[in-house]
């Protein structure tokens, strides 16, 4: 794919990194307002989505290798993994960074807010799916850039 | 009456995705038609929840209403939603190693070639 | 810590966690990762063991997911159970046994079978959420999480399903039965979100507990049984199951024999603990009877005349299928009947649980003797093949077992389990019994057909390179023999310990209940 026009690509540079910005808004406030893990790793993988379209499949692989969301990927899962077992004398998943309401209300809260294990496996969620997403389309993107350049080579199905 | 207007919504465009299920001649089309069904099915859980004149469902924040809408449904349809994003690239991924192999995204082509 | 009461969750702890560390795993090479499989579904073989031990000791168990107590007390004075609840009783144990013996065998002949491939981590990761979510639609206690863990196990499935990426009709069954599975998880999903809606309750238990049948629960119903039923691969909505099963990679078909057993745990949850005594009218046990008796009828008949063997085996998969219903719902017509039940329904109600126990262990054999044949001489239409006996003893053996079982010749389990079939569906209407009768006798003409063919018989010119399959298949396949050789020599232990607890389970719907809501709700 080639890059397209030089208004698209202006348009591109101005709003790529604040489609990261807003997507870490939604995730970190998700206790709170609509949104959280999904919703904001959605947002934060259209990033990778924008670059695509904009400026071609060849400069982007250039760019970025895919080692960086399998990490992220695998860095989420670890995450929301651990958090959950880290309860477990009660109970899997069970949350004990919690604070109730009237503590909260008298004395206030550190770092972590009043929901506790929630906001923290929001934020791995969230994360965990901007990775995968934005591996999902660029595997999706190399599909269609190898059918058309000719047989995959290492990748194979069966017969080897 | 005016109140189960979301309901005939749900309704409609559950039928509307499964003729286009069974009726398409293009993959895409299916595929489209399967995403118009999971849609259906989220605005369905949606208006379950509603409450009349209800607020948002957080205690600190809701304000001066005393009915809030329920935050169960809500929950679900996320859920609902990320299920059918993962079937939904799934399918598409499908359908290019089927274009891959034949060539063709017309469902009757593709039996004919099957042979 | 008392490790007894964290079982539940354990038993879906391990396999997902090995998912998510599968390509962590394979970065080490290839041994790491086949060990991360093996280690993986033999450690979840190991907790079921042992919930099973513990749940026939000890009674219901259920599993809070995340907090303590589950009560909480409305201001009307109404107890509602909220959070995700975990319910295993004797009935969910035996599946959940079912399922991780079929889930170990699977995994050890993937190691070898899948050596060609490419793409391994994605295929270990796959397979462990496979199990994850077979799993995990055995032991919820909760409606709308029983619909995560089958989209959960769907969605593997169709990966897994089109895994043979070279090969076109791999790709088009997959497609086919992501359609029909979708349309169904849509109605699933439906009747869960209008149950919630007039009863304000996702749990299972609660649902049973205050359940009055009205035109909208018989919609319910019906959506509920129609969805699941495709997905056991009943008579009219089973195109996708031979293609399907036919397809997929051998180790993979293994185990989604199990996953459609899991459809019908789910099946038989509905209607025998939800709805229960307040299904009122005889309808839909005469509908699952028909099915039933459609589905063996259609099934054999369409296997006689194939000539690929998994496609041949898979329409035996819809036959046998029909056998279970046509069991459960004997059991289901007389349920609020006293001495009918006492009379032949529970006799039906066991006759179809050992069934599934058998159907597992025998099916997942048969599949995976056609992968060895497959493996070993890379042909799968029966006109290929012949005289194999000579050069493939061990594998002949286990066919040969696997064969008399579904058959049913005594003294093999799956006479036992026809056995109690027959005689209490007789007890219904004769035709019932001599329909499935003529069903047995097919099966046996299309098995003896199978191994004449491919066994017996002169040896081809084409075949003479052909050697035993790598000992790690031959480890899978004796897994399951062991299972179907277990059953068949120690038949009254296997029906008192393993089946009887499960099948009263499954008819004691007060005590599903009272589990959760704490009796005398």
């Amino acid at each position: 794919m080639r890059p397209l026009s030089v208004v698209v690509r202006t348009g591109c540079d101005l709003f790529a990194w604040f489609l990261i910005v807003f997507g870490a808004s939604i995730i970190i406030h998700g206790d709170v307002t609509p949104g959280g893990g999904f919703q904001g790793g959605a947002v934060a993988a259209t990033f990778i989505t924008l670059l695509l379209v904009a400026y071609g499949g060849k400069k982007v692989f250039s760019w970025v290798r895919m080692g960086i969301f399998n990490g992220m990927l695998l860095f989420g899962l670890m995450a929301f993994f651990l958090l959950g077992l880290m309860g477990f004398p009660n109970a899997f998943l069970y949350n004990f960074l919690a604070i109730p309401h009237e503590v909260v209300q008298a004395t206030g809260h550190g770092v972590i807010p009043p929901s506790g294990t929630i906001a923290l496996m929001d934020i791995a969620v969230g994360i965990e799916v901007a990775g995968a997403l934005s591996i999902i389309v660029l595997s999706m993107f190399r599909g269609i850039r190898l059918f058309r350049e000719g047989p995959m080579e290492e990748e194979s199905g069966h017969d080897r | 009456m005016i109140g189960n207007a979301p309901f005939f919504v749900v309704g409609v465009l559950f039928l509307m995705g499964l003729v286009g299920i069974f009726m398409s001649k293009n993959l895409i089309k299916i595929a489209i038609a399967v995403s118009i069904l999971g849609s259906a099915v989220n605005i369905f859980l949606v208006a379950l929840g509603y409450r009349a004149g209800g607020t948002i469902p957080v205690h600190f924040l809701a304000g001066e209403g005393t009915t809030m809408v329920l935050p169960t449904p809500q929950a679900m349809t996320l859920t609902a939603i990320v299920i059918a994003l993962a079937t939904t690239a799934l399918l598409l991924s499908l359908i290019m190693l089927v274009w891959r192999h034949y060539g063709t995204l017309d469902v009757d082509e593709i039996r004919r070639l099957r042979g | 810590m008392n490790w007894n009461e964290h079982l539940p969750a354990l038993l879906l702890i391990i396999p997902l966690f090995g998912a998510f560390l599968a390509p962590v795993c394979s970065m080490g090479g290839k041994l790491a990762r086949n060990i991360l499989l093996v280690a993986a579904t033999f450690l979840t073989l190991l907790v079921a063991f042992l919930l099973w031990r513990s749940v026939l000791a000890s009674g219901i168990q259920y599993y809070v997911m995340g907090g303590e107590s589950f009560r909480l007390a409305l201001p009307s004075g109404m107890a509602l159970p909220v959070r995700i609840i975990l319910e295993v009783d004797a009935f969910s144990a035996f599946m959940v046994l079912c399922g991780a013996i079929a889930s170990f065998a699977g995994a050890l002949f993937s190691v070898n079978y899948m050596s060609r491939f490419s793409g391994l981590s994605r295929f270990a990761s796959l397979y462990l959420l496979l199990t994850t979510g077979m799993l995990g639609m055995m032991v919820t206690g909760d409606m709308f999480n029983f619909f995560i863990f089958i989209e959960i196990s769907s969605i593997a499935s169709f990966g897994l399903i089109a895994f043979w990426r070279d090969k076109p009709s791999a790709i088009e069954a997959s497609f086919k039965y992501a359609l029909i599975s979708q349309v169904g998880s849509m109605m699933i999903l439906i009747a869960a979100g209008s149950l919630y809606g007039k009863y304000n309750a996702l749990n299972m238990a609660a649902l049973g507990s205050v359940l009055t049948m009205g035109t909208m629960e018989k919609l319910a119903l019906v959506f509920l049984v129609g969805s699941l039923a495709m997905k056991c691969g009943t008579f009219p909505m089973h195109m996708w199951l031979p293609d399907a099963y036919a397809e997929a990679p051998t180790g993979v078909t293994c185990l989604l024999v199990a996953v459609s057993q899991a459809s019908l745990y789910g099946l038989m949850r509905v209607c025998f603990s939800i709805y229960g005594v307040a299904m009122g009218s005889t309808f839909v046990p005469w509908m699952i009877i028909i099915f039933g008796l459609a589905s063996m009828f259609f099934g054999v008949t369409m296997a006689v005349v194939q000539h690929e063997i998994k496609r041949l085996i898979g329409y035996h998969s819809v036959s046998q299928v029909g056998y279970m219903l046509l069991g459960l719902g004997v059991g289901m017509l007389v349920l609020g009947d006293p001495r009918g039940m006492a009379d032949f329904g529970f006799t039906a109600i066991k006759g179809g649980v050992f069934h599934i126990f058998n159907y597992t262990m025998y099916k997942a054999l048969l599949f995976l003797a056609a992968g060895a044949v497959y493996y070993a001489t890379g042909k799968r239409d029966l006109n290929d093949l012949g005289g194999l006996a000579r050069k493939m003893p061990y594998t002949t053996f286990m066919f040969v077992i696997a064969a008399a079982a579904i058959s049913g010749l005594p003294p093999f389990n799956g006479f036992v389990s026809k056995l109690l079939i027959y005689e209490s569906s007789f007890a219904v209407h004769p035709s019932l019994a001599v329909v499935a009768l003529v069903t047995s006798v097919l099966t046996l003409a299309s098995f003896v057909k199978v191994f004449q063919t491919a066994f017996l018989g002169p040896e081809k010119n084409s075949l003479l390179h052909v050697r035993e399959v790598p000992p790690a298949m031959l480890a899978g396949m004796a897994v399951l023999t062991v299972a179907v050789l277990g059953a068949t020599l120690f038949p009254s232990w296997t029906l008192s310990n393993l089946v009887e607890p499960a099948a009263r389970a499954l008819v004691d719907q007060s005590g599903y209940i009272g589990a959760i809501m704490g009796g005398g709700m």
